[in-house]
């Protein structure tokens, strides 16, 4: 397929795009080829311009939502957050769903079972306080504040669980962004079930299934490291939750 | 329980990491020094250190072992977990019998 004759004379981007279930096929679109344009835009101009039908998900488009995430040429990304210059060193795009999550249609799937790994891994923040009590001072500098901060920033994208090899083959494995919730729940003076946390975080499918290849640090689009937070778990297996 | 399991594999594996390497030493020197079989078991026989050394080791592998092994059949087969916990339990205690058995072999029992 080709967009029409007036933009002929352009240079033209070949991309592949897997279109249907798990049952699906590769469908072959060709798309201008701009001095600066992401992988969304490009999907978006195919919907546009090309196949209405096509599925996809996006919000905000500048990196803060995280819900446009896709595989593409291989890899887990941010579409939004991505130029197509720096991955299409061929030319070509490949774009189709996350890996290791249930297709929906063409680029979309389900998240629900990434999300429920956040519950398996005890992740709910549960408070101790009232409204009607000062405060928890918590020091800043201190070595669990510092544990926590580390990991704070995660906004659920699920690039790390389409990355990671582990969840591919062990569907009980919580995963990279679980686990590092549950670290820095456990480093949180503020959580009231840290212990519960912590054995959760420990249980079938926790810490102990992680095979340390870091693919989940290696693909985080805002430079998180769960491969640090899941080390952090299993160091504390010796001698149980770290002082907050 | 994982999180033990867990412990027991690292722990025991910073034990057998010394006791693997003295005995491959151990093996090499045998062997380069032309030691046969009567040699080595006269000087093995009532030896409470030997007797400790393999002793150590048996343990440390029949659990160390066991749960490596649970770990690779929980997550390439789909056996249920109790039916690979019975699994590689038997095979520590197989392990700890026949560990057993070769270091009363070699050490001997009371001397």
């Amino acid at each position: 397929m080709s967009l029409d004759e007036s933009i002929s004379h352009q240079s033209l981007l070949k991309v592949k795009v897997w279109r249907g279930k798990e049952d699906g096929q590769w469908m072959n679109y060709e798309v201008p080829a701009r001095e600066n344009q992401t992988v969304l835009d490009v999907v978006s101009e195919i919907q546009r311009k090309l196949e209405p039908g096509l599925a996809y998900r996006y919000a905000c488009r500048v990196g803060v939502c995280g819900s446009c995430a896709m595989t593409v040429n291989g890899k887990p990304r941010w579409t939004c957050r991505t130029h197509v210059k720096k991955v299409s060193g061929t030319g070509e795009l490949t774009i189709e769903p996350l890996r290791n999550l249930p297709r929906i249609k063409d680029l979309v799937c389900d998240l629900a079972p990434f999300i429920d790994t956040w519950q398996k891994a005890g992740a709910p923040f549960s408070g101790i306080q009232t409204r009607h009590q000062e405060p928890a001072k918590v020091d800043p500098g201190s070595k669990a504040r510092k544990a926590a901060d580390a990991g704070l920033q995660c906004i659920n994208c699920a690039v790390c669980y389409s990355a990671c090899d582990v969840v591919s083959w062990d569907k009980d494995y919580i995963g990279p962004a679980g686990l590092n919730r549950a670290w820095t729940l456990i480093n949180d003076a503020r959580h009231g079930k840290r212990a519960e946390t912590f054995n959760k975080a420990f249980g079938e499918g926790g810490c102990g299934s992680c095979h340390s290849q870091g693919n989940c640090t290696r693909h985080c689009p805002i430079g998180l490291s769960p491969s640090e937070s899941i080390t952090g778990l299993k160091k504390s297996a010796l001698f149980g939750l770290p002082k907050v | 329980m994982e999180r033990y399991l867990f412990l027991a594999q690292r722990l025991t594996a910073m034990v057998l990491g010394p006791l693997v390497l003295i005995h491959l030493g151990l093996i090499l020197y045998a062997v380069e020094g032309g030691l046969t079989a009567s040699k080595i078991l006269s000087r093995t026989r009532g030896s409470v250190g030997w007797g400790a050394f393999y002793g150590l080791f048996v343990i440390m592998a029949a659990i160390h072992g066991p749960i490596g092994l649970r770990n690779v059949l929980n997550e390439w087969t789909s056996l249920p977990k109790t039916a690979t916990l019975i699994i590689t339990l038997g095979l520590g205690l197989l392990l700890l019998i026949l560990g057993a058995r070769s270091v009363v072999a070699v050490v001997g029992l009371g001397g």
